[in-house]
């Protein structure tokens, strides 16, 4: 067998991920900027981005259930860089909204933010994600010791909040938004002993 | 009353250019079949995969539109969006609540035989068969502003003649004080009637309504064209509404049932959702909609991501002059 050993399986699965997550971001700009393709190529990459992260969060947070399910450990290894894409693409998702919805009209930014309660919690979903993907570092992780345990526990209050976020922006089309819910709460559902503790986190481990 | 529309002089350069764009229309179906599958592999399978598993397969052969003879209109001071968007980019969740969908799903749409009735409380109710909607009444040119309740908008030229026309001849009589409206009913031939999901949740038959003199007003438009030629179906084939001082949804598509009645109808968005969507839903820059800002919006012209407009949104769409005295004492904040 070829990819016999786990260090072999790491790189495989990276070069899949990288290429997974960066060739659509990129066929996606090329066509929004270059020709007609889309009537309004405003709302399709604001959609796309943001999709494709929560699809991105879903997947990170798939990692370790799988790997516990299937004894796989080495996929652990990856959980990283699919959070970090994740957060690239909720960044894109966000700079498309300023940049070409917006149009960097500040002043309607801010209000958008704080009279929308999809924006709001949408916002609060990316603040917490930014706070995870910069103390993914190596030497911030050391740094933090336990504390970043903690910290990175908060991408479950994230995840609901990118649910709520979805379902609130829609007008009337729920049965997408749904099935993210339902995806959702199945993630959390499978590691209920770790949220059900994280609940009552005064309690000592 | 001096009616101001807005019209071109000359449409020689547009025409030139709208022959470009027809011709690549073609690839711009095929290529709208392919951003579905591009956005398919980057997704997660589950929701997407039946429609466009159905379009990458059979190749969509467009709806066949006439030429119509009409009047032109005088002069425009407005870019108008190109006809390929406008064709492409639609909300018509008779064939599906995506916005591109409906060009996909409407090639097949069959207008021909067609009946529109008017009816209630006239002295006079009248059936206009599918030759009628183009010869019964002079055909004109209107460019308009349309103003999406998404806060997006076009600038479009289209061909019908005043509602009011249609409406004087059937004589209303003095019960009448609004009018309702109603979008075919096939479920058969809409897709989006028959499969909640492509559909977006809302009740069919979708149905609208005006006031009697709004819907008297001069610029209120049933429309049968559009570019210089009849409607195509993902635009609400063969006659639609229009009322360019109100928020899209009101410009009902694909009408079979005008009628006269005396109470307020219930439209289906405020049905739907009444504190979202109101009966009256006059353009209000000043009245937000709960989940965004009405203050400016998107003008969708030509060109990719970087070539577009947000612009004030002005009250009335920029139609007060000719519509605000029908508002007069109303709160508009209240009657949104």
């Amino acid at each position: 067998m070829l990819w016999r050993n786990n260090q072999q399986k790491i790189l495989l699965l990276k070069v899949v991920i990288h290429t997974a997550a960066l060739l659509p971001i990129i066929n996606l700009y090329y066509q929004a900027i270059s020709v007609q393709l889309f009537a309004d190529p405003v709302k399709t990459v604001i959609h796309f981005t943001g999709i494709g992260a929560f699809n991105l969060l879903l997947i990170t947070l798939l990692v370790s259930p799988l790997a516990k399910y299937f004894k796989l450990g080495y996929l652990l290894r990856v959980r990283r860089l699919l959070g970090l894409y994740s957060f690239f693409y909720a960044l894109l998702h966000l700079f498309n909204f300023i940049a070409f919805d917006l149009q960097f009209d500040f002043t309607l930014m801010f209000n958008e933010i704080i009279k929308r309660p999809y924006i709001t919690v949408g916002m609060v979903a990316f603040s917490l994600l930014t706070l995870l993907a910069i103390t993914s570092l190596n030497f911030l992780k050391r740094k933090l010791g336990r504390t970043w345990q903690k910290l990175h526990n908060s991408i479950y209050l994230i995840v609901i909040l990118v649910a709520i976020h979805f379902y609130w922006s829609v007008k009337s089309e729920l049965i997408e938004p749904s099935v993210y819910i339902g995806l959702t709460l199945l993630l959390l559902i499978v590691r209920r002993y770790k949220v059900m503790s994280l609940l009552s986190s005064k309690k000592p481990n | 009353m001096l009616i101001k529309i807005p019209q071109v002089n000359s449409l020689n350069e547009n025409d030139v250019t709208d022959e470009v764009i027809y011709q690549q229309r073609r690839t711009f179906f095929k290529k709208l079949g392919f951003v579905g599958a591009a956005g398919l592999l980057a997704q997660s399978q589950k929701s997407q995969a039946g429609i466009f598993d159905f379009f990458n397969k059979e190749v969509v052969k467009p709806f066949q539109v006439k030429p119509l003879n009409y009047k032109k209109a005088h002069h425009n001071t407005e870019v108008l969006t190109p006809e390929a968007k406008v064709t492409s980019h639609n909300n018509f969740y008779e064939f599906g609540a995506k916005k591109h969908q409906p060009a996909q799903l409407a090639q097949n749409f069959k207008v021909e035989p067609w009946a529109l009735t008017i009816s209630g409380e006239v002295k006079k109710p009248i059936t206009l068969d599918y030759d009628d909607l183009f010869s019964c009444f002079d055909i004109e040119e209107r460019i308009y502003r349309l103003r999406c309740v998404e806060a997006w908008s076009m600038v479009i030229p289209w061909l019908g003649f005043p509602l009011a026309s249609l409406l004087k001849k059937a004589q209303p009589t003095a019960k009448a004080k609004y009018v309702v409206f109603e979008t075919l009913y096939d479920p058969k031939q809409m897709p989006g009637q028959s499969n909640r999901r492509l559909g977006g949740g809302i009740t069919y038959p979708y149905v609208e309504g005006l006031r009697l003199d709004e819907a008297m007003n001069p610029l209120t438009l049933l429309s049968v064209g559009l570019y210089g030629k009849t409607l195509p179906p993902q635009n609400g084939a063969p006659i639609r509404l229009v009322v360019p001082w109100k928020y899209g949804f009101k410009s009902i598509k694909s009408l079979v049932s005008i009628k006269l009645v005396e109470k307020q109808p219930a439209n289906t968005w405020h049905v739907l959702m009444p504190k979202e969507y109101g009966f009256y839903a006059n353009v209000n820059p000043k009245v937000d909609h709960p989940r965004w800002s009405q203050a400016s919006e998107r003008r969708i012209t030509s060109g990719g991501l970087f070539t577009q407009n947000r612009i004030k949104t002005l009250p009335f769409n920029g139609y007060a002059e000719q519509v605000a005295h029908l508002y007069k004492n109303m709160d508009l904040r209240a009657y949104f």
